[in-house]
């Protein structure tokens, strides 16, 4: 009996050591977490904190009292409106442009072997790889040489151009693993090319395709570089507080901010939990 | 558009004798001939299997009936009409994929409905038809599932319901219970059986399962290396096979090689002369290979073929027993009914005597690469 308990005893020990080990090496992690965190979501918290300040001067740079005033008023300040308008109407349109065709490159570079399709397969990462800052300066050289005046126009086609590619290699992954005897038997089943494209290829290409749209239209809303080369007289949100920053930095920039961070998050939470839901049901 | 009629009752009033016919159908790809020059002919209602090992063209053929291929050479007639050319779409086949291919983002109950969703069926018409096609699967009451709720038996099915319900001239079947395990399998062969019968379609089922086409088909197709080797019902192809392939390809056979000496004789290796049927020598000459079945050997003589033997190996399996002896001619695979109790008779060492009646024995030509 004594021998037994005895025996159980000796490996015990080291067992309780280990997991008392465990137990801090669980709560390093948790700490090197937080710290992690803390590091990436600081200057947010700046951005969002200072949403809120009452500045005495034209920079919102010191924390002076607490105000709901910038959030009441977040257009408040001259240019800031139509800079926003701007850019939302260039990152929806150059984003549905780039999704329409990025998705039919996408579709032709993964469903047929064509003259020139392994290259396109490789230029089509050019425009990711290449400096925003020679993407711009060549963009604007082009512009000038051709005579188109540079505003709205060019600064769509600068934005439809950079998300073509992510659009193509976001699509193209979701197309990779598709799976196309679903499509045969659309085909099978008496639907056409265009009904099995409808019915059966888009929506099950489609969670790729929104993704795609949404990271155009985020990478769209904040480019800076090639629009500064590219817009002319025209501003977007991104010029638009490059160019105050010089006279003011206005709390309404921080408002803005603070939305455009708030509706993303909102945005990756809708979808986390769609998928769950989906999940669930499934 | 197709007709819209409710019970199964699949024919239509139309003539032709045939729903398939494969006139020289040949399929090259690149360095690959697929399918090298076959020709068939399927009657209308048939079970027809297409048996053969991997890789001698069975998909290759039922794809080009879809019009999911397109021929290198030759000709497509789906009741008597050639469809070259006519997309899958156009044509009144349907096929039931290996892998279901079972539409994952849509409920059961749509996918069974798609076909005839596209073919304008709506409405109580519509939930009718599906209703009656998962019934027939066995499967009502899992309308609101998708597809991947489902077991893999439960999808074939499915897969099957949504092919059957548009009530097309025939039906393609590229290795559906491939996926199954055995026992499923075993069901589903009987299953797909009992609703062929139902429906009356024509099948066409791939396999390289030679069982699972003897149990449900009424006529076999053996494929072999792109070409059809024989087509004929189970039991003819079992027990008069053409070709040392179909031999070999379906049960297990033994095969003598010898030479004709008479239009019903054959002069074995040994020189023993056994008779044969003279519908099997067909007027060849020469060097020939004699074929009996090892069910169709009595150890013992008292018949007219006899062929003297050692025993080499003996082994008892329940229901018979099975024996390999050696012969002057070759050995012989011998299997013995154990129909009564005590009947194990040879032990290996033993000499005997193995003798068959000239109606079990059939002729092949020398296979060209042994
Ligand atoms: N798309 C293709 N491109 C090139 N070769 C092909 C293609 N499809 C089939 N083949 C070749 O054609 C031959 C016949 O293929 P098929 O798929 O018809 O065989 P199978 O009888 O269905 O075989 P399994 O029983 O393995 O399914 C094979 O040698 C195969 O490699
Ligand atoms: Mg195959």
């Amino acid at each position: 009996m004594t021998a037994t308990t005895a025996t159980v005893e000796l490996p015990r020990r080291p067992a309780a050591a280990a997991r008392a080990w465990r137990l801090v090496r669980r709560h390093l992690l948790d700490v090197y977490a937080l710290l992690a965190l803390a590091y990436l979501f600081l200057p947010i918290g700046v951005v969002v904190a200072f949403s809120f300040n009452n500045p005495l001067g034209r920079f919102n740079f010191t924390w002076q009292g607490f105000t709901l005033r910038n959030w009441a008023h977040p257009l408040d300040y001259p240019g800031l409106g139509s800079a926003i308008q701007v850019s939302l109407e260039i990152a929806f349109l150059s984003s549905l442009v780039a999704t329409v065709l990025g998705t039919m490159i996408a579709l032709a570079l993964v469903r047929y072997r064509f003259r020139g399709s392994g290259a396109t397969n490789l230029l089509i990462f050019v425009p990711m790889t290449t400096p925003e800052i020679v993407m711009g300066a060549s963009l604007l050289t082009l512009f000038l040489n051709w005579r188109i005046p540079q505003g709205f126009g060019t600064i769509l086609i600068a934005h439809v151009m950079f998300n073509i590619s992510y659009v193509v290699v976001t699509v193209r992954a979701r197309l990779v693993g598709f799976d196309r005897h679903l499509e045969e038997a659309a085909m099978d089943l008496g639907a056409n090319e265009l009904v099995t494209f409808w019915r059966v290829t888009l929506p099950l290409i489609a969670p790729g395709i929104l993704a795609a749209a949404l990271l155009a239209f985020a990478l769209s809303i904040d480019d800076f570089v090639i629009t500064y080369f590219n817009a002319g007289t025209t501003t977007t949100f991104p010029l638009f507080v490059w160019g105050a920053a010089r006279v003011a930095v206005p709390p309404q920039i921080n408002v803005i901010g603070t939305a455009i961070f708030v509706i993303a998050i909102a945005a990756m939470l809708a979808n986390v939990l769609l998928q769950s839901r989906r999940a669930r049901r499934a | 558009m197709t007709a819209i009629e409710a019970a199964p009752t699949p024919r239509r009033g139309e003539v032709a004798e045939y729903d398939i016919r494969l006139i020289g159908l040949t399929k090259r790809f690149e360095d690959v001939v697929a399918v090298d020059g076959i020709s068939l002919d399927v009657e209308r209602g048939r079970f027809f299997a297409l048996l053969g090992p991997s890789g001698c063209g069975k998909t290759t053929t039922l794809r080009m009936i879809g019009g999911f291929e397109e021929p290198t050479a030759g000709r497509i007639e789906l009741g008597g009409v050639d469809v070259g050319g006519l997309p899958p779409y156009r044509r009144d086949v349907n096929t039931v994929f290996q892998s279901y291919a079972l539409f994952p983002h849509l409920s059961i109950f749509e996918n069974v409905a798609f076909g005839l969703r596209r073919r304008g069926v709506r409405g109580d018409e519509l939930r009718r038809r599906v209703g009656e096609g998962l019934e027939l699967v066995g499967l009502a009451g899992l309308e609101r599932r998708k597809p991947r709720q489902l077991s893999g038996g439960q999808q074939q099915r499915i897969a099957l319901a949504r092919a059957l319900v548009n009530r097309p001239r025939v039906l393609l079947l590229d290795e559906p219970l491939g996926a199954l395990d055995l026992k499923l399998r075993k069901e589903m062969q009987l299953e797909l059986k009992r609703i062929q019968h139902e429906v009356g379609i024509t099948f066409v089922h791939v396999t390289h399962d030679q069982e699972e086409a003897m149990t449900m088909a009424d006529r076999i197709v053996i494929m072999n290396e792109g070409r059809i080797e024989q087509v004929g019902t189970p039991s003819e192809l079992y027990e008069s096979p053409r070709t040392s392939f179909v031999a070999g390809f379906l049960g297990v056979s033994n095969l003598l090689p010898g030479t004709v000496v008479g239009d019903d004789r054959v002069r074995l290796a040994d020189g023993t002369e056994v008779h044969v049927p003279r519908e099997a020598l067909a007027g060849r000459s020469g060097a020939v290979q004699i074929g009996v079945r090892p069910e169709k050997l009595r150890l013992g003589g008292g018949e007219v073929n006899t062929l003297a033997g050692v025993v080499s190996e003996s082994a008892y399996i329940g229901v018979s027993t099975q024996y390999i002896v050696d012969t002057p001619a070759g050995a012989v695979t011998v299997y013995v009914q154990n129909d009564r109790r005590g009947a194990e008779g040879a032990a290996p060492g033993d000499r005997l005597t193995l003798g068959w009646s000239p109606d079990c024995t059939f002729v092949v030509d020398v296979q060209e690469d042994s």
